[in-house]
């Protein structure tokens, strides 16, 4: 197989310029591999040949992420780069996040397979795993042998596209990526056979840890109701006749921005149920059911608060994934904010 | 109380002829019979009934309900309380099954949780149903019909098919499978393993029937295991195809087939609690305080957990977990995930500390395209299903959707082989 054009990231120590005293170097690129990149090509038994190593202080690139995001995903576009590795960086803090930042960007911007290699605790770990094939290290350099052979041999199966197998197997630290795959056995008797386990005292293993969910803390309490522009919105599904953006009745893509101006509340035959997760008979028959217009409307009459914002915001919140929800909560707000929008009834069903 | 006995008639086909028959391993249906059967209620204008067999190069969409076809020996009407009287306890007796055909009900969608069942190709892995002989109900209901009245009509339609196609086997050759009853008070020297099996009561769509009562107004119920194989419980159900319980699924329940095959070596099943599920929080305190309490009651010392849907019932299903767990019974749940289509999401709505031995049936996100087939139903519901989006169907007949639109495909009884891991 013909060699594959690498781009590898390293800090200023491995590049050779310095230690601590040159951690404020700005990005810069050299021709050809480092010491560390020649044995990384030999760990890949000469399936690849680094064309360029890109290198930069470790403080510069823990404050200016961004400037060395761009600059590596120039370079590494530059190369005709086929694979991107950086490190490996073991428990340095700011070089993994420099190697998390870099990996990140390549993956994202350019579509390449990007691999490191890091301490399993090191904070550039969780920010670049979802995209990145990390080699776990020890927390020293001491492990440099072994560490550049395990790069070697998931990575020349990452460039040869051959599927990846389990964590475990294949020495990657997971990447927090739930894969539907098939078991020797159905899931009532897996089931069975767990509960068998447990009542006996012996070791089991759930197949789903319990995920960590974000606390979200509550924001302050409007100061003054009578002069603040309110909004209403539902996650409810309630959406224009004919569902014009076709908002899907389950784990929604999209939320949508509709218009209430100059409705006194929502007719019968011009709001329906886009949702599919309740029974939207008598939402159907009466919208304001899900998304309270009418009585905000009222409240608007007796100037509990200074104005309705003239639009909703509306998603289907059905067994939507939370990534999505997240953003789409994000989005929400920032475009409320940027109205002038002080306060929001969030329906949910 | 006697032994239960499940009378297995094997069927190697289904045709259509004149006479509605079994004889030697072939169903042959009169299809005006079955139409007969269907038009007695009045609120349905019109059914088509067609034959869909595994490999054929058939695809049924928009599904509401899957149905075994059953039978009691002597003549007692299965699915008790759905239009008969609910005066005897399901599980007793013989009762007679066609084993290899189910009845399915399609035609006008009702709402987004229909599904669809491919008899061929990448969608047939994802679904026991397309290794059965399908008899496909396409129902036209009356002009105007409301939703509810739609769904209902649909249901009995598919009972009541299901109880005719099973009489016809009542006197035909059968392989017998023997239930022993079971008692809170046998194998004292065994543990004592309870199931909890949630069912959604949550309106149109969402609700199940226990001998013909809507769940909506019920408390747990403590069932014996082998009430669920005379059609107990009946689904009216809902949310996402992939996880919905059909009545195949409680009539077939795994969790109760695989404790069973337990039942007086490792563990003493010692029944099974029926817990609705709720929207409201107050309601789902109320049940699952009553699950705990029965399960204290009984003495036992394990429970798996089933959930039904996905989910507003994993509050029920963590809030059961945790008032088993601190009550010193051992608790296993079964479920499905929603982790995104890139896997990447947290794939419940709740979570408690107390839940660490969970069986995950698959991410219900996964996408999947499926080949243009010949279909018996309406193709274009497939952009609004469940698990559908608009642009999904593309001119040729394929399909790009997500696996939570095929029927059955992470069904949290477990009946399927699906799992997730951790990449």
């Amino acid at each position: 197989m013909d060699k594959k054009r690498v781009v590898h990231y390293v800090n200023q120590f491995y590049s050779g310029v310095g230690g601590e005293e040159k951690a404020g170097m700005t990005p810069f690129s050299i021709d050809g591999a480092t010491s560390v990149g020649r044995s990384l090509e030999a760990a890949f038994d000469g399936a690849i040949e680094i064309v360029r190593t890109i290198s930069c202080g470790d403080n510069f690139a823990a404050e200016n992420p961004d400037v060395l995001a761009e600059k590596v995903v120039q370079w590494v576009r530059e190369s005709d780069a086929a694979f991107f590795v950086a490190g490996p960086s073991f428990a340095a803090g700011r070089y993994g996040m420099a190697c998390a930042v870099a990996c990140q960007a390549v993956a994202e911007k350019l579509g390449l397979p990007v691999m490191a290699a890091m301490e399993p605790s090191s904070p550039g770990v969780d920010m670049c795993k979802r995209v990145t094939y990390i080699v776990p290290t020890s927390d020293s350099a001491r492990s440099m042998r072994e560490v550049l052979k395990s790069m070697g041999q998931l990575g020349v199966k990452l460039l040869r596209g051959e599927t990846i197998g389990l964590p475990h197997e294949e020495g990657y630290i997971p990447r927090g990526i739930r894969v539907n795959v098939t078991a020797e056995k159905r899931g009532a008797r897996r089931g069975v056979d767990m509960l068998l386990k447990k009542l006996s005292g012996q070791p089991y293993t759930t197949e789903l840890p319990m995920p960590v969910f974000d606390r979200v803390p509550p924001a302050p309490a409007v100061k003054d109701m009578r002069s603040a522009l309110i909004a209403i919105g539902t996650e409810g599904g309630i959406v224009p006749k004919g569902n014009p953006d076709k908002i899907e009745a389950h784990n929604a893509s999209k939320w949508c921005l509709y218009s209430i101006a100059g409705l006194e509340g929502l007719a019968k035959g011009e709001f329906e149920v886009a949702h599919g997760g309740y029974d939207p008979v008598m939402a159907t028959e009466n919208p304001n059911r899900v998304l309270p217009l009418d009585v905000a409307r009222a409240c608007q009459k007796e100037s509990l608060f200074g104005g309705l914002f003239d639009k909703y915001p509306v998603t289907v919140g059905n067994v939507t994934a939370v990534r999505s929800a997240e953003k789409y909560g994000r989005e929400m707000g920032e475009l409320l904010k940027e109205q002038g929008v002080e306060g929001i009834v969030l329906t949910s069903t | 109380m006697d032994t239960f006995e499940l009378r297995r008639v094997h069927v190697s086909d289904v045709t259509f002829g004149e006479k509605s028959s079994f004889s030697r391993g072939i169903l042959t249906i009169n299809a005006d019979d079955v139409r007969s059967v269907v038009l007695q209620d009045r609120f349905i204008k019109s059914v088509d009934v067609q034959i869909a067999r595994p490999g054929e190069e058939k695809r049924i969409v928009p599904i509401k309900d899957i149905l075994e076809p059953r039978a009691k020996a002597n003549g007692d009407p299965v699915f008790p309380g759905c239009g008969t009287e609910p005066d005897y306890i399901a599980g007793t007796g013989s009762t007679v099954v066609l084993d290899g055909v189910c009845v399915v009900t399609t035609g006008t969608m009702v709402n987004f949780q229909e599904g669809l069942v491919d008899m061929t190709g990448p969608g047939a892995e994802y679904s026991l149903f397309s290794g059965k002989i399908n008899v496909a109900l396409v129902i036209a209901p009356v002009d105007g019909l409301g939703k509810h009245e739609h769904e209902r009509a649909v249901r009995l339609a598919g009972i009541n098919v299901a109880r005719y196609l099973g009489s016809l086997a009542v006197e035909a050759e059968y392989e017998p499978e023997i239930y022993p009853a079971t008692s809170p008070f046998d194998f004292p020297e065994l543990p004592k393993v309870v199931y909890v099996c949630q069912i959604i009561a949550q309106g149109l769509l969402h609700d199940n029937y226990i001998y013909g009562l809507n769940a909506q107004g019920c408390l747990p119920v403590l069932f014996r295991p082998t009430e669920f194989m005379d059609g107990a419980v009946v689904s009216g159900n809902c949310a996402a195809p992939c996880h919905k319980h059909t009545t195949y699924h409680h009539q077939n329940n795994p969790i109760v087939e695989d404790l069973y095959s337990e039942h007086g070596k490792t563990l003493n099943f010692a029944g099974v609690i029926v817990a609705p599920v709720r929207t409201a929080f107050a309601d789902k305190e109320r049940i699952c305080r009553q699950i705990a309490k029965m399960a204290e009651m009984l003495g036992t010392d394990g429970v798996i957990l089933s959930e039904d849907g996905g989910g507003n019932p994993e509050v029920d299903l963590m809030l059961t977990t945790r008032l088993l767990e601190r009550s010193g019974i051992k608790t296993v749940i079964v479920t499905d995930e929603y982790a995104g289509s890139d896997g990447a999401s947290a794939g419940l709505a709740d979570v408690t500390p107390e839940a660490d031995a969970v069986v995950t049936n698959g991410n219900g996100n996964q996408r999947v395209t499926l080949p243009p087939l010949s279909v018996i139903g309406d193709i274009r519901t497939v952009e609004r299903i469940t698990g559908g989006h608009a642009g999904g169907l593309h001119d040729d007949g394929s399909i790009d959707m997500e696996i939570a639109g095929i029927m059955g495909s992470t069904n949290e009884l477990g009946a399927e082989s699906l799992t997730t891991v951790l990449i």
